[in-house]
């Protein structure tokens, strides 16, 4: 196929997007978001897995470009897995605890579109970080 | 659709396969697909990341993670680990030369901190292989917006208001190049791609032809329709293989959608590009020899004027641009001139490429803003002097260039000032050198360089490069007086004052600045003088006689 116009050229863009949008590039936003998805071997084991799956295919076809999903390790909550955390700029984090993929779609129209976050999903977080 | 969650970057220049990353980049497919992960895990073979001395380069993305210096047997670790539990391999990360901080990410480390990437934009970013990343990150854009939405006279006029100057090291503007050609009254023009980079030690052009050929492709386009040309020639040395089969793959792919070819944009513009390949002599860069070379004749200079912006390639117009300066143009374009002309210095717009190499602990590539000294460019981003040893000189332009030492290292990079320092900007080779270099041997190292390659047009640079090597032989074994050192000394202006083109005006160069410097170790090869053994402590007596 051959390109006509500077239309079509931003067509074909739109339609490649998925292709680098996991990666850091000068355009990248400054509204990013970040979801932890727990992936030790607890989480696993709980299906976080299919939790990510769920995160990363619903956040592409909504074209939520500025949010990040990265895997993380455990961080001591094996009884709540699959565990998410997610990290808006400028908000304490919000850690979610049992997320099967059922719920993701709440968390992503709620918290992170909506920017409330899901009350009754959330697991008290009673550690300080260093 | 498949749902990618994870994208795997591993490096694919040159530097880094031969770090054995393409098997790097194997056992991930393997692994991946073994472990079934082969779908939601992507893997991107990309330009260079810089970072040569590291490499191979890994970095995982989103999650931010850069692995340096990735074997072959590390890929199960960081499969097992990070991907499936995403537990990040501490030991693959990067350690500072000082401390022994781990750092993780690509931003937090000085190597990458004070850079501004500009002309490597999507090196290490994308697949260079893949016209549609390309497209993807707003490639392409600037060519649309210039046929569509400007004349040929506002792309020169904002090329020229930008500031940009040519990067091959001769610093002439390259939107005053572009308006002098478009002024000749010919049908038919040429636009050159100047990819013979023969520096020894300096490999940017290289890295931006691997990492991001469609921005050349883009910008040379983008000048065949300032300048009234529709055909581009990409001269590239023969020993770049990578460079040249990625270039192939994106001229088709360009083909393929139309941006190359017959009426580009659904406009009356039409433009193709084809490749020359060089045999890898150095004069070849300059442009009269590279056009004689495209040719097909001997690659020797020719007296300029005319210049080839009014007799060129087969006595047609010519505009002949470096490969760096033309992956700034895209992005002047798309984004500006008075952005670009807000970086850098008052002459000196933009940003520069180097090649790092020598006696420096990160060695690689970098982009600095004009303006950036030499100190932040060897200390804060190259790391510092390899086994801590203590800085002497850093030779910048190749052997074109000459030597700068201590005393200089303040001195902000522009055109003018590594010149007024005795120095040249040249096309971005930076070789440090440390307290056990002998000067006078690296002075010897690059004129027998330089005589290998004078193409032996001009007497003065024929025989006055082999008499000067003869000299500087006769100085290393011991064996010359301070007769000879007048003689090398005045043969040096000679050359350098009367040879034809610009490589036998530079060649000398080094010679001339590390007798400027370090006459103190010429001294010490002399046998017929008295001095003490201990090196630096002699004070020379007739080192006024330098200019």
């Amino acid at each position: 196929m051959k390109i006509k116009s500077i239309e079509e050229l931003k067509k074909i863009r739109e339609n490649h997007l998925d292709r680098i949008n996991l990666r850091e590039h000068g355009d990248t936003p400054d509204n990013r978001v970040e979801v932890m998805i727990g992936m030790a071997t607890c989480g696993i084991s709980s299906g976080a897995r299919d939790t990510l799956g769920a995160f990363t295919e619903e956040l592409q076809k909504e074209k939520l470009n500025h949010v990040k999903v990265i895997p993380v390790g455990c961080i001591g909550y094996c009884h709540s897995e699959p565990t998410v955390q997610v990290n808006r700029s400028g908000e304490p984090p919000v850690l979610y605890g049992n997320v099967k993929p059922e719920k993701v779609h709440r968390i992503i129209e709620e918290h992170i579109k909506g920017g409330t976050p899901v009350k009754d999903l959330i697991l008290e977080m009673d550690f300080e970080r260093a | 659709m498949t749902r990618v969650r994870t994208n795997i970057l591993v490096c694919g220049g040159t530097g880094c396969l031969a770090g054995e990353s393409e098997k790097v980049l194997r056992n991930f497919e393997l692994i991946l697909n073994a472990r079934g992960y082969g779908e939601e895990v992507k893997l991107i073979k990309t330009g260079c990341f810089g970072f040569c001395e590291q490499g191979p380069i890994v970095n995982i993305e989103p999650d931010d993670i850069f692995y340096v210096r990735v074997k072959p047997k590390d890929v199960r670790e960081i499969v097992d680990e990070h991907i499936i539990k995403g537990r990040i391999v501490e030991r693959l990360l990067y350690q500072e030369p000082k401390g022994n901080e781990k750092i993780s990410k690509q931003e937090n480390m000085p190597f990458y901190k004070k850079q501004l990437r500009i002309a490597l934009r999507n090196c290490g970013l994308i697949n260079p292989e893949d016209i549609y990343e390309y497209i993807a990150l707003g490639g392409y854009e600037a060519l649309g917006k210039a046929l569509t939405q400007m004349t040929p006279e506002q792309v020169i006029e904002e090329v020229k208001k930008s500031g940009l100057r040519g990067r091959g090291g001769g610093g002439f503007p390259t939107g005053v190049k572009w308006e002098i050609t478009k002024k000749q009254k010919n049908e038919k023009k040429f636009i050159i791609c100047n990819a013979d980079e023969g520096d020894p030690g300096a490999f940017m052009d290289r890295s931006i032809l691997e990492g991001d050929p469609h921005s050349v492709l883009e910008a040379m386009a983008i000048g065949a329709y300032a300048i009234g040309a529709h055909k581009g020639i990409i001269y590239i040395r023969a020993e770049y293989p990578l460079a040249i089969s990625r270039l192939n793959k994106a001229i088709d792919q360009a083909r393929e959608l139309g941006l190359l070819g017959d009426n580009i944009f659904g406009t009356d513009f039409n433009f193709d590009i084809q490749i020359k390949y060089g045999a890898g002599a150095f004069v070849c860069g300059e442009e009269t020899a590279l056009i004689n070379s495209c040719e097909g004749r001997r690659g020797e200079p020719d007296y300029r004027p005319p210049y080839p912006s009014e007799d060129g390639f087969w006595g047609y117009p010519t505009n002949v641009n470096n490969v760096e300066t033309f992956s700034n143009i895209p992005p002047i374009i798309i984004k500006g001139s008075v952005w670009f002309s807000s970086i850098g210095t008052e002459k000196s717009k933009g940003t520069k490429v180097f090649a790092l190499a020598g006696k420096i602990n990160n060695v690689g590539l970098v982009e600095v803003p004009m303006g950036t000294t030499l100190r932040e460019i060897i200390y804060d981003i190259g790391g510092g002097i390899q086994g801590g040893k203590k800085f002497k000189a850093v030779q910048t332009g190749g052997p074109s260039g000459g030597v700068l030492t201590e005393e200089q290292l303040n001195t902000p990079i522009d055109y003018e000032s590594l010149t007024e320092k005795g120095s040249m900007m040249g096309s971005g080779g930076m070789i440090v050198m440390d307290e056990n270099d002998n000067m006078v041997k690296i002075a010897k190292f690059y004129l027998e360089f330089t005589m290998d390659e004078s193409c032996g047009r001009c007497t003065p640079c024929r025989i006055g490069t082999k008499r000067m090597y003869e000299l500087l032989n006769k100085i290393t074994a011991k064996k010359a007086t301070m007769a000879d050192l007048d003689a090398l000394k005045q043969l040096a202006y000679m050359v350098k004052g009367s040879s034809l083109c610009g490589l036998g005006q530079t060649a000398p160069n080094p010679v001339i600045s590390t007798m400027k410097y370090f006459w103190d170790e010429y001294l010490a090869f002399i046998k017929d003088i008295d001095h003490p053994r201990g090196e630096g402590k002699y004070e020379a007596k007739n080192k006024a006689g330098i200019k």
